[in-house]
């Protein structure tokens, strides 16, 4: 098998407050292959958006090791993180952060722009990116005039925008109503299938149902994985099947 | 099994059986495949099942042969005014959840919870993986359905499953969060490992 796109190696995070330590992370492993899409799950305070933050570098680890595309993170200087940031990783977060005074297109182009890509360029893949989520209509809105779940899909288009081969997605569908949700899972798994690795955070079951793999996460521990699943049949009960 | 369940199975084969000779008379071979299409193949009937059931029917006089056997040797069955009455009566009855295989969960747990030395928290985990695997199976089934209509009724079964999964995780979430709150409370008791043979021996 080829080297994961995503690898933490026991990983521990702990922040200090004056004399007390919090252990967000505790000996982390966990590699996520192209073509996986790998979901986390856990209590609110289980350390999950900590292993986000530093799967994508915008977070370090006390100890331990983070490669993404086979690159050690803590080798790499604060500028060629930032490119690594921005090339191969996709965010979506809970916070949307969609700039207000740029139209939909625009702020999806906006990351491909920041990293030199040629401004009709980037803007045509800026719309690919819209069509794919399903809001390639609002291109020319503006943030202030979409709902919430329009909202969340231009934040979707813009972490899928360009060649990202890692898509970090916390919560992405907690602003979306049941029907949107599942088509933003839906095209994050036509991602990963096309190539990307993905990690999703999320407390709903049914849409971590979508992932090759749910990790369980609790108190910054992985206390178990569900693998690739059984068959069908075996929820049956069993005197169904005669 | 239990055989309360085991009757509750029977019974919606029964009614099952009868909800397919109301659109007109069919034989056992026809049923079995009609059966298994409407439900998506997710409960497989055998046409001795099949053949079983409708000698039962027959004899509750909720069925009746239809003509004489085909050239292959096969008998149609009709359905009755009996049992048209029957039918009715099943779709205007909300089934009964005391039948519901799960149960045997809400036992396990209850068990686990006053059984010293069982890691409760561990045996929740353990389900709750399980159940995980089934719901992801059921995505991935689900993804492939489509809208047409030949796939309603099969997308129909696949949504009942899917929602008493997830349904079941919450309520799994939701034993862990007790049983950890009554684990803070007396300190004392905290137990350890062995459970954890003990629940993945299953
Ligand atoms: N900047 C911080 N300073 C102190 N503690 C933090 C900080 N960020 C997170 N934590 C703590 O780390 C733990 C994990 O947090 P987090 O990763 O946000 O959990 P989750 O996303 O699963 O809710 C929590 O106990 C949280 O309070
Ligand atoms: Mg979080």
């Amino acid at each position: 098998m080829s080297a994961p796109v995503l690898l933490l190696s026991d990983v521990t995070r702990e922040h200090r407050q004056g004399d007390t330590v919090v252990h967000a992370l505790r000996g982390i492993d966990l590699a996520v292959h192209a073509g996986e899409l790998v979901a986390v799950m856990g209590p609110s305070g289980s350390g999950k958006s900590t292993l986000l933050h530093i799967a994508g570098g915008l977070d370090t680890p006390t100890s331990g090791r983070v490669l993404v595309e086979d690159r050690d993170l803590a080798t790499l200087s604060a500028t060629q993180v930032a490119a690594v940031r921005r090339r191969s990783v996709g965010y979506v977060f809970q916070d949307l952060n969609l700039l207000p005074s740029l139209s939909a297109v625009e702020n999806v182009a906006l990351p491909l722009e920041l990293d030199g890509v040629r401004g009709g360029m980037a803007r045509r893949a800026a719309r690919a990116a819209l069509d794919e989520v399903g809001v390639g209509a609002l291109a020319g809105r503006f943030p202030d005039d979409m709902s919430g779940g329009q909202q969340q899909r231009v934040a979707i288009a813009r972490a899928l925008v360009g060649p990202r081969r890692l898509l970090l997605a916390d919560e992405p569908t907690g602003a979306l109503d049941s029907q949107t949700g599942e088509e933003v899972l839906r095209v994050l798994r036509a991602r990963c299938e096309a190539g990307a690795a993905g990690v999703l955070v999320t407390h709903e079951a049914r849409h971590a149902a979508w992932a090759d793999r749910v990790v369980f996460l609790r108190d910054g521990v992985v206390v178990d994985q569900s693998g690739p699943a059984l068959a069908a049949e075996s929820l049956l009960p069993a005197g169904g099947a005669g | 099994m239990d055989t309360a369940y085991a009757y509750s199975v029977s019974m919606s084969i029964r009614h099952g059986l009868l909800a397919l000779l109301e659109r007109g008379p069919r034989h056992g071979y026809q049923l079995r495949a009609e059966f298994d299409a409407a439900t998506g193949e997710t409960w497989p009937l055998n046409v001795g099942q099949v053949y079983s059931t409708l000698d039962r029917l027959e004899r509750d006089g909720l069925v009746l042969q239809d003509g004489d056997p085909d050239a292959d040797g096969r008998i149609a069955y009709r359905i009755t005014d009996v049992g048209q009455a029957e039918l009715r009566g099943w779709f205007g009855t909300p089934v009964s959840a005391k039948a519901a295989p799960r149960d045997e969960l809400a036992i396990k747990l209850a068990l686990a919870v006053t059984t010293p030395g069982v890691d409760v928290l561990r045996v929740v985990q353990l389900q709750r993986t399980a159940t995980m695997s089934g719901l992801q199976e059921l995505t991935r089934l689900k993804s492939r359905a489509t809208d047409a209509e030949a796939d309603l009724a099969w997308s129909l079964v696949l949504d009942s499953l899917l929602f008493r999964a997830e349904a079941e995780i919450r309520w799994l979430d939701h034993c862990e969060a007790r049983v950890a709150r009554a684990a803070a409370r007396r300190p004392q008791n905290s137990v350890a490992a062995p459970a954890t043979d003990q629940a993945s021996r299953r």
